[in-house]
């Protein structure tokens, strides 16, 4: 399939992306624009499945069969009450997919061409850092509604310094990664610090904020897709990805001003020293 | 390097057209349009299939992290979308008698906002 054609297939499915994200905003819509969104999913993947860069197709084939008997276990399964911390669950997995696409192109293309190109470099901390926070962060999201870990907010004195001392370390790490002086141990430590980032950021946050949370988180496994479009050179997934980051952020929003919180107050104001929930009025 | 900057604005304007999709959601359709969005952002999908199907010339780790990626990737993506619906079918009017989805999405109407 010459790349043209891919291109107008990809375009395709973004259209059918914002369609269905502009359907889902309204109630007399929102069945239509849930179909439209996975008819896009559908045209998409078909799409990349005849790209000329795939060349074997027993990997692929026994990861999509298992994902989508898992996926429907768990759709069809899950306790109606249970639905926020099953959408929590199913981001966490997007945000590890990202985390493996970006890994497995560190490795790929560190073997193929030399060394990587500067844009790559960047674009796969990026995902790394995201796609390992999402993952963490959702599963302790789905932990904390699923009461599998207490509702209250946890931690220890002191968890935002050591959240801050960690981010920066990542920072250091991912430049020691793209001045070319890192090496595939480097990209593990970054991810694990990242993983334990994700969930040192969530741990003290209450459960009755975990839907706002999970918005946000949402959002970031958008921003984790759009940056792995980034190192694979990939349209669709840069503007897919753009989108459910950019929509996501906006929704987060409207659901704090829906719960009359701020949203910096949900990600820190439970770990106030003054005790007690913090109230903010904006 | 043209191509980058193609990119980037290609997810710059992505940027703008998100933001401005969302502008009134009622409060019945957060929980449904964050699902439904999180199925689109498991877009990274594609990305996973063309690590996983690139092929055993870059070693085992490669294919395995490719096809780890498509698992959690399809998961994200066939259950996000099919608990995107069955939320949406709770707001439904309980009409037995028209099964087909098409007629279910239009006789929406009388759901109060």
């Amino acid at each position: 399939m010459n790349l043209f054609l891919v291109d107008g297939f990809y375009l395709l499915a973004a259209m059918l992306f914002v369609g269905g994200i502009k359907g889902l905003t309204r109630p007399r819509t929102a069945v239509r624009g849930n179909q439209m969104a996975a008819i896009g999913m559908l045209v998409a993947v078909l799409v990349t499945l005849l790209d000329k860069s795939i060349l074997s197709y027993e990997w692929i084939l026994g990861g999509v069969i298992l994902g989508s008997l898992i996926g429907t276990l768990l759709a069809t399964r899950i306790q109606m009450t249970a639905m926020p911390q099953m959408v929590a669950l199913l981001n966490g997995f997007g945000g590890g997919a990202s985390l493996c696409v970006a890994a497995a192109s560190f490795l790929g293309l560190a073997g193929a061409d030399g060394p990587l190109g500067l844009v790559a470099l960047v674009a796969i901390c990026i995902t790394l850092l995201i796609g390992a926070v999402t993952l963490t962060g959702s599963a302790v999201a789905f932990a904390k509604l699923q009461e599998l870990l207490p509702g209250r907010p946890l931690g220890f004195r002191g968890i935002r310094g050591f959240n801050l001392v960690l981010f920066v370390a990542v920072l250091a790490l991912a430049g020691s990664l793209i001045s070319g002086s890192g090496d595939s141990s480097t990209l593990i430590l970054l991810t694990v610090l990242a993983l334990v980032l994700g969930v040192t950021l969530v741990m003290p946050i209450g459960g009755a904020d975990m839907p706002v949370v999970i918005a946000l988180l949402n959002s970031y496994s958008g921003l984790a897709a759009a940056a792995a479009g980034f190192i694979m050179g990939n349209s669709v997934l840069v503007v897919s990805g753009a989108l459910v980051g950019a929509s996501g952020i906006i929704l987060t929003r409207i659901m704090c001003v829906a719960m009359n919180r701020s949203l910096s107050g949900v990600l820190f104001g439970s770990m106030g020293e003054a005790g007690g929930p913090v109230m903010d009025a904006d | 390097m043209e191509i980058l900057i193609l990119q980037i604005s290609l997810f710059v304007l992505a940027v703008f057209l998100g933001v401005e999709l969302i502008t009134k959601v009622p409060a019945t359709l957060h929980t449904p349009l964050m699902s439904g969005s999180n199925a689109i952002s498991g877009i990274t999908l594609v990305g996973a299939l063309l690590a996983a199907g690139a092929g055993d010339g870059n070693g085992l780790w490669v294919p395995v992290l490719g096809m780890i990626a498509v698992t959690l990737a399809t998961i994200n993506v066939v259950g996000g979308f099919l608990v995107t619906n069955r939320m949406l079918r709770m707001f439904q009017p309980r009409k037995v008698s028209t099964p087909t989805t098409a007629k279910g999405g239009v006789s929406h109407e009388s759901v109060p906002g």
